[in-house]
């Protein structure tokens, strides 16, 4: 299945109900063969921007094109682009063949050919043995590689998907998340992928737009989201964070030192407009902090103290609540080295680097 | 009305004593009431004037009953046909229609089946006399010049057996396609379908148990229909239940009434096994 990819540009598209903004002003551009995400919570405009997409929400305003072709005002089935839809709507009355041979049958490819695609195409999903099977009789995790059997067999410019794995139990969308990822790099399509589940974002894509109230908060690789969040929002919503409220007692070329409550810290990083004075907010992943029996030997490190006021077990790593003069903080530890036994109201002294906090704005 | 369905076989194993009791009354109710009659009007179909199947001779042989037969059966297709596909646009409105509109479209939709039939048939006459308000309006804006024969015809008796059956074909059509995926037809045309296409692949065969079950339902009631033809057919165009009401109560002739009556329910009990066959008729008749 060679198929040719193509780049999708979202201009300042917008879409009100009524006063509300679904969407506000969003632009985006995805380029040939990505993976891209549209994450963020319910609400936040993700779908609405999939459907403007795929053609069924007409944006209030904005064009969207492909390549640099504007498609803004095409019907749906002129736009041919493969879309996996929530619940993944099979056609209940044809069978698995039937439902992937469907887009081949509205564009009147011949018989003989079209057969030979949906072979094909049930082969890529391996579910070829299941061809003659109504939809009913498939499990979730069969029903949704015959969406994508049926969103792939026409050869579309792009594939849209809807959630696809939200209606699946977590270990089956495990296993579907690199089912899915290995199906992009073979069929090299670009793939756009809207899901509220910040694990599914991370684990798949090239790129992740975050969104929220129907804005786009920010754009980028997973790792660049993770380690580098711009905000609190992105922060707080991709993987867990703490946070440092403070103000900047100094600055330095390649970082400030602030005070939150009655510690010191210091950070790395570019300080932009801060000066002394300044409020600043700092997040902290919990799997970034050190939890020690003892204060470091490391003066350069970022130590507060604290006591134990929760702790829980994961078989990988425990989780623990610490209450400190700068508030309550989550620490992960790998549980194969942590170097306390975790109980409550014990005291532990927690230390992290300058580099691995990051400031983000309020927001 | 139309001839009520045949009484439904009692389930006469596993149901204990106490059940048993439960139903008497209303089976005693059911056998002295009503399958006594119904027996009673068979067997006068095969003994009156003479014992035999003289009665049912006529079938192949009065051009009058034959007749009769040949308009009902040209009423009652029409009649359906009509009612079949108003109600389909109708039952598509009111499931497309956001839930709160929904209630008041039902509400419209149902409003004239608390209308008594007869208050239905002569408000149609009123409309569609000589001198109603259509041929009236019609002449006042001068697009004919002689009043249109709408009553005492076929027409106008299709006109009020589509009006009367309408909302017996919406209920089970909105049924049927209130129970189907909302996403599916965007899918299909995101799959590259044009409108039409997702409707005629996907949507349409999607309905086909309530456009069965609207078929049938509206088929065989139009079939025993009896005030609304008798009204708007103005003795002129006679259907079976008018006859029938004719042949007994006018000219006394028994035989002939009864043989039409059993005939009738003959036909009805046939077209059930038949439709029966074809798809689960629980179901069309909305149980499970």
């Amino acid at each position: 299945m060679a198929v040719l990819s193509h780049a999708l540009t979202v201009e300042r598209v917008s879409k009100h109900y009524g006063p509300v903004r679904a969407v506000d002003d969003v632009s985006l551009r995805i380029g040939r063969g990505a993976f891209v995400t549209l994450l963020g919570p319910s609400g936040s405009g993700k779908t609405t921007i999939l459907m403007a997409i795929a053609g069924f929400v007409a944006p209030t305003s904005g064009r969207i094109l492909l390549d640099d072709v504007p498609i803004t005002p095409l019907p749906p089935e002129k736009r041919n682009f493969g879309m996996v839809f929530q619940g993944y709507a099979l056609f209940p009355h044809m069978t698995v063949a039937e439902n992937v041979m469907f887009p081949l049958r509205v564009r009147k490819v011949a018989r003989a050919e079209a057969e030979r695609r949906v072979t094909e195409a049930l082969a890529l999903v391996q579910l070829a043995h299941l061809a003659d099977r109504l939809p009913k009789q498939l499990s979730g995790g069969q029903q949704q590689r015959v969406a994508l059997a049926r969103a792939l067999v026409f050869e579309p410019s792009l594939l849209l998907l809807d959630e696809p794995l939200s209606a699946l139990d977590k270990k089956l969308r495990a296993e579907l998340q690199v089912e899915l990822k290995d199906l992009h790099r073979r069929v090299g399509l670009t793939f756009i992928y809207v899901t509220h589940d910040q694990e599914e974002a991370l684990s798949m894509s090239d790129r992740i737009a975050i969104l929220r109230d129907g804005r786009l908060v920010q754009e980028g690789a997973p790792g660049v989201l993770y380690e580098r969040p711009a905000t609190r929002f992105v922060a707080d919503f991709l993987g867990k964070s703490n946070f440092l409220k403070g103000r900047v007692e100094a600055v330095r070329g390649d970082g400030f030192a602030y005070a939150a409550g009655p510690a010191r810290f210091v950070q790395h990083g570019a300080p932009d407009g801060l000066a002394a004075g300044a409020p600043v907010l700092v997040a902290l992943r919990p799997e970034k902090i050190d939890v020690l029996a003892a204060p470091p030997p490391d003066a350069a490190l970022n130590t507060v103290a604290g006591t134990i006021a929760a702790w829980s077990y994961f078989g990988s790593a425990f989780s623990l609540l610490v209450d400190t003069p700068v508030g309550r903080l989550q620490a992960t530890v790998p549980a194969w080295r942590c170097p306390i036994e975790p109980a409550e109201g014990r005291s532990v002294h927690l230390a992290w680097s300058a580099e691995a906090s990051v400031r983000v704005l309020a927001d | 009305m139309a001839e009520a369905p045949v009484a439904p076989a009692p389930r006469l194993l596993g149901a204990s004593l106490p059940w048993w009791l439960l139903i008497l009354p209303a089976l005693v109710l059911m056998l002295v009431f009503y399958a006594y009659p119904l027996a009673e009007v068979l067997w006068i179909s095969v003994t009156e004037p003479e014992p035999g199947l003289g009665n049912y001779e006529r079938l192949f042989t009065s051009a009058s009953v034959q007749r009769v037969w040949m308009t009902t059966l040209r009423i009652c297709v029409i009649t359906t046909v009509i009612t079949l596909l108003c109600g389909y646009v109708v039952a598509y409105a009111i499931a497309s229609a956001p839930p709160r509109l929904q209630r008041w479209m039902f509400l419209l939709v149902l409003l004239p089946l608390w209308i008594s039939v007869l208050v239905r048939a002569f408000a149609w006459v009123t409309l569609l006399r000589r001198q109603g308000l259509v041929n009236e309006a019609l002449i006042g804006l001068g697009l004919i010049d002689e009043p249109l024969r709408l009553i005492w015809n076929e027409f106008g008796i299709a006109v009020g057996m589509v009006h009367y059956m309408i909302p017996y074909a919406v209920l089970p059509l909105y049924a049927s396609m209130r129970d189907i995926d909302p996403r599916l037809v965007p899918a299909a045309r995101g799959l590259g379908a044009s409108r039409f296409e997702a409707f005629r692949r996907v949507f349409l065969p999607l309905t086909r148990p309530g456009i069965i079950a609207a078929t049938v339902l509206v088929f065989i009631f139009s079939l025993g229909f009896y005030v609304t033809p008798a009204i708007l057919g103005g003795g002129r165009t006679m259907m079976i239940a008018e006859y029938i009401k004719l042949q007994i109560l006018d000219l006394i002739r028994w035989g002939l009434g009864t043989m039409m009556a059993s005939t009738l329910l003959i036909a009805i009990l046939l077209l059930l096994a038949l439709v029966s066959r074809l798809v689960d008729i629980r179901r069309v008749f909305g149980q499970g």
